[in-house]
This record gives C-alpha cells, sequence and structure tokens, in this order.
C-alpha cells in the first residue's frame, strides 16, 4: 500500500499538537529526579513548579511554553515504504504546521531574520526545516517534530586534536555557566554534544543529539558512554541549579554524537534542549494507521554507520 | 518527592499599591489579580523611539497606566480566533536585559511599578532606574512556566498595534487571576536576588578549571584586545 499525503498530514497536525502540551515521559521522570535531590531550595522550587507547570499543560490542553520554539521535523523513511509524491510529503508538513499554529495555538515565532516580517503560521522561507534519513528493511515513514526554544545555550567552538577531553570539558564548562546563569538556558537540560564531522555537520549531531536521544539512553560506544556521564556529572557539579540559583540542577542528561572529521581538527558543538524539551514522534505504517510515541528513536545503528555498505 | 520548601507568598491587586511594594523581598513569592500589560522591543520603538502616542484603553478611553502599573516582558501563545475573539493558550516572559536601555523612559512615562520578564536585569538598572521610582522586578519561574502562567489569564481586556506589530510584538492588556508564582528578584532597596546567587556560584567556578589544559588556541572573546594574536 502507499502512504498518502493525507496521512502524513494527520499525523504531523497530531504531533505538533502533543509536542507542544504534553512533556516526554523520560525528561519528566528526570525532572523528577533532579527534584528529590536538589539541595539548593530556590532551585527546588522551580523545579516543583515545573512540575505543576506540566500538570497544568496536559489537563488544560494548553503549550507548557508560551515559547512554543521553532517547529520542525526529523524524517526517516523505510526504504520499503511507498509515498506517491515526496513533494506532496513537505507540503503535507507545511500544512500541518499552519494549522497546528492556529489551533493549538502555537506562537508564530518564524520571521524573517532582516525585515522580522511573519505570516502568523511558522512558515517562511526555509522554515520549517525537514531533515531527512533512510532505515533499510522497514516499510514505514517517521515523523518527528522537535519544538526547539532558546536563543541561549548553544554554541560551537573549533577545538585541536591537542586540546582532547580537557578542552572539550573547557568548552562545556564555559558554556554551560555563560548560559546558566540566571538560567538564560531554562536548564535543567539535555545536553546534546557533536564531536567532529565538518562545522555544520558538528552542529547538526549536537543538536541531535540534543532532541532526538532520550534521557537515560547511552551512546553504543561505551568510551563515550563513559564521557555522557562525566560530562553530565560535571555540568551538575558547577554549583548551579535551574534559573541559575545555587543548586545542583543542570544536566538532565548528556549524549554525545561523534562525525568523522578533518585530520587536523575537532570542532564541538554545545546544545541544551531546555526545561520544556519538546519532541513527539509518529510513525505511519505502510497500511495507513499511525501509531505515537515520544522516542524518536533516531540513531539507529544504519544511520551511526562506518565503512562502505 | 520532596515538596519545595514554602517561600513567603504575597498576592497583590493590581494597580499594586507603593505599600504592598514595600513588603517585597528577594526571593519571595508573588501571585497577582487585576490587569497586566505587556511590552517588547517593538512596543518600546513605536513610543521611545517613533515618538507615537500611547494607546488609551477601549470603551473607557481611560489612560491604560492608571488601570495596570504592571509590565509585562512577554509575547502570548494567541491567536485570533474566526469571532475575532483570542485564544491565549500558554504566556511566558521573554528575556529582560534587551530592553534595559528603555526602562528609565518608560517607567517615567508609564509610572510602572512592577516590571515581570526572564532572567531580571543589570544590578545597576535597579539600583539606578528601578529602586529611586520605587520600582520591582519579579522573575517569572522556570522559565518555562507558560501554562501555569496561561491559567492565570482570565481574559483579553485589550490589543494594541496587533496588525502592525504582530501577535508576538502587540501591546496585550491581560485580565490575570491568581497570576504567578512570580519570584522577586529586585526589591525597592535595590537588591537583587539573582546577583546574590552569582556571586555565591563565582566562587567555586575557576576551581572547576584547575588542572584543565590550556586551549591549543584562543579566541577573540577571551581577549578585549583586537590587536592580539590568537595563536
Ligand atoms: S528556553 Fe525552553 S522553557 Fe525556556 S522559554 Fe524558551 S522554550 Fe520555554
Amino acid at each position: 500500500m502507499t502512504i498518502t499525503a493525507k496521512h502524513i498530514e494527520t499525523a504531523a497536525y497530531e504531533i505538533m499538537k502533543k509536542a507542544a502540551i504534553d512533556i516526554p515521559d523520560d525528561y519528566l521522570t528526570g525532572i523528577e529526579a533532579m527534584a528529590d535531590t536538589e539541595s539548593g531550595d530556590l532551585s527546588a522550587f522551580v523545579l516543583s513548579a515545573m512540575l505543576d507547570n506540566y500538570r497544568a499543560a496536559t489537563e488544560d490542553r494548553r503549550p507548557m511554553c508560551a515559547d512554543t520554539g521553532l517547529p520542525r521535523y526529523y524524517v526517516k523513511v523505510g526504504d520499503k515504504a511507498r509515498m506517491d509524491s515526496m513533494v506532496a510529503l513537505e507540503a503535507a508538513l507545511r500544512k500541518a504546521t499552519a494549522d497546528a499554529t492556529h489551533d493549538v495555538p502555537l506562537r508564530p515565532n518564524r520571521v524573517h531574520p532582516l525585515w522580522r516580517t511573519e505570516h502568523n503560521n511558522n512558515l517562511g522561507i526555509n522554515s520549517p526545516e525537514v531533515e531527512w534519513s533512510f532505515e533499510p528493511d522497514a516499510d514505514w515513514i517517521d515523523i518527528t517534530t522537535v519544538h526547539k526554544g532558546g536563543l541561549f545555550g548553544t554554541d560551537y567552538r573549533m577545538l585541536f586534536p591537542g586540546d582532547g577531553i580537557d578542552g572539550i570539558k573547557r568548552f562545556l564548562l564555559d558554556t554551560l555557566i555563560a548560559f546558566g546563569k540566571r538560567g538564560l538556558a531554562c536548564q535543567p537540560a539535555i545536553v546534546g554534544i557533536g564531536i567532529g564531522g565538518s562545522k555544520d555537520t558538528c552542529m547538526q549531531l549536537g543538536k541531535q543529539a540534543a532532541c532526538l536521544r532520550v534521557v537515560g539512553d547511552r551512546n553504543p560506544d561505551p568510551e563515550i558512554a563513559k564521557l555522557e556521564h562525566e560530562f553530565k556529572e560535571l555540568g551538575n557539579s558547577i554549583g548551579m541549579g535551574a534559573m541559575g540559583f545555587v543548586g545542583s540542577s543542570m544536566v538532565v542528561d548528556c549524549h554525545i554524537e561523534v562525525g568523522y572529521t578533518h585530520t587536523g581538527g575537532m570542532p564541538v558543538s554545545v546544545h541544551t534542549f531546555c526545561l520544556s524539551s519538546r519532541r513527539a514522534t509518529a510513525r505511519i505504517h505502510s497500511d495507513g494507521t499511525i501509531t505515537y510515541r515520544t522516542d524518536p528513536k533516531w540513531f539507529t545503528p544504519y544511520m551511526r554507520r562506518e565503512g562502505i555498505s | 518527592m520532596t515538596t519545595a520548601p514554602t517561600r513567603k507568598t504575597h498576592h497583590l491587586t493590581i494597580p499594586v499599591k507603593a505599600s504592598d511594594i514595600a513588603m517585597l523581598k528577594p526571593g519571595d513569592i508573588v501571585y497577582l489579580e487585576g490587569v497586566v500589560y505587556t511590552a517588547r522591543e517593538g512596543v518600546y520603538d513605536r513610543v521611545l523611539e517613533k515618538q507615537q502616542p500611547l494607546p488609551v484603553s477601549g470603551q473607557s478611553g481611560s489612560d491604560l497606566f492608571d488601570i495596570s502599573n504592571v509590565n509585562f516582558h512577554c509575547s502570548p501563545a494567541a491567536a485570533i480566533l474566526d469571532d475575532g475573539s483570542y485564544k491565549i493558550g500558554g504566556v511566558t516572559a521573554t528575556a529582560s536585559f534587551r530592553f534595559s536601555k528603555w526602562m528609565e523612559r518608560w517607567l517615567d512615562l508609564t509610572n510602572t511599578k512592577i516590571v515581570i520578564g526572564k532572567g531580571g536585569m543589570p544590578k545597576e538598572d535597579y539600583t539606578n532606574i528601578l529602586a529611586p521610582r520605587g520600582a520591582v522586578y519579579l522573575t517569572t519561574v522556570g522559565y518555562g512556566t507558560g501554562a501555569l502562567l496561561g491559567r492565570g489569564v482570565t481574559s483579553v481586556k485589550d490589543v494594541f498595534w496587533l496588525d502592525d506589530l504582530g501577535i508576538a510584538q502587540a501591546m496585550w492588556m491581560f485580565n490575570v487571576k491568581a497570576f504567578g508564582p512570580f519570584i522577586v528578584d529586585s526589591d525597592i532597596a535595590g537588591n537583587s536576588l539573582f546577583a546574590e546567587h552569582n556571586a555565591a556560584i563565582a566562587e567555586n567556578i575557576s576551581a572547576l578549571y584547575d588542572g584543565l589544559k590550556p586551549p591549543a588556541l584562543s579566541r577573540y572573546g577571551e581577549t578585549d584586545n583586537r590587536k592580539d594574536e590568537v595563536m
């Protein structure tokens, strides 16, 4: 059977709503655990207010945060999935974005970067972003939306092989401290770190690591998994908690993704996915049925593949 | 789950009286009832830079700043329904430091006494601008408490310059009830909660870098001197 643009539109509209309103379980559990251990009393107050906020959002069906971020999509197409038109798929994603912006409502954040003009629907030149990947032996299409807010908390640095892990730690500390003060990054955050690739891949990997992997997930390389743990602990030892108040709740989890890079360099990016870590995924099966979840399952073994095949 | 320690909590009615404001201490919690207005760069630019007159409130034609002395640095997730009414979903503050340069003239023009936003403003602004005018700064919590704050907005009283400035930048007047929580950042003595916490945290920062080797390449930003080489 063929998946139609109508299926895509239905699924995309639904995940736009879910992402904006319902905090993913993995992140919620992470924040609950931090609220239990946070000793800074103002930071603990903030975390408990956030837990109230998630409940209010779900009960009232209203967005958890009014900055509904920049809605965007990640599409994973099964190798055996059949779709009559890929252009129609993209058009369906745009339509769902405009409709959800009006209906939820989402804040129409998208404006022209120079003229600041807007269409009140979160659409525009090169927006929303749609990123593509493929999956062998599958006949479904997965669509994930991420509503990432936050003008603060993301940075890029070209490091060099000689900088080593120390250089990454230095950069991570600089970023968390700079954007953590006054809570500009709306921490505690899921921190995504991209290491390697070219500059743009490095940014992309870090962003995907923050937004498309769930709290508790570990990189399959055990050495990298150890670093993820170490960096999380490092962030939580700064002495800073939610809103930049004295405390220990900075990093809910840390995810690292790597890509082969130029022999002379070690580009690194840091991204923070905020207290409104909004993501939702729909799987459109070949018979047109749709199932929903909050784990994007974006980084499959095929996605991280090495070698020729 | 452990419940957060209870903090001193104030329920204030807008327009907020000077005697109420005098009671607020950094770290206290505040809930508001009455009318708050929103203003961010689009509004300041229009009124303070382009010298356009302030709007007057709808039917009564009264000066809206008689109704509200609470300025919220916010843009709502709002939609205009087919019948012309408004649907307010979430309400979240935006970072206030960007509006710092307008605050002095704005407070004088409007007699605003409470500024609400995200992240506070520099302590010097409290000392030099807010405190001398009997004004305080409250910060939103989280900052993503958009749903809780959205619940506190009972209706839209008015909206100005929606066509020119768009939903995000327009000047909204919200009727609010049990609107909060907010945390008091600055008091009328000009103290700042954020500044106190930053200072406490700063004591530990250099120790975090102990033992890390120096970077292979410096960068502008670590030095202010653009004549320096970065190698
Ligand atoms: S960073 Fe996240 S939680 Fe904070 S205001 Fe933006 S979207 Fe909301």
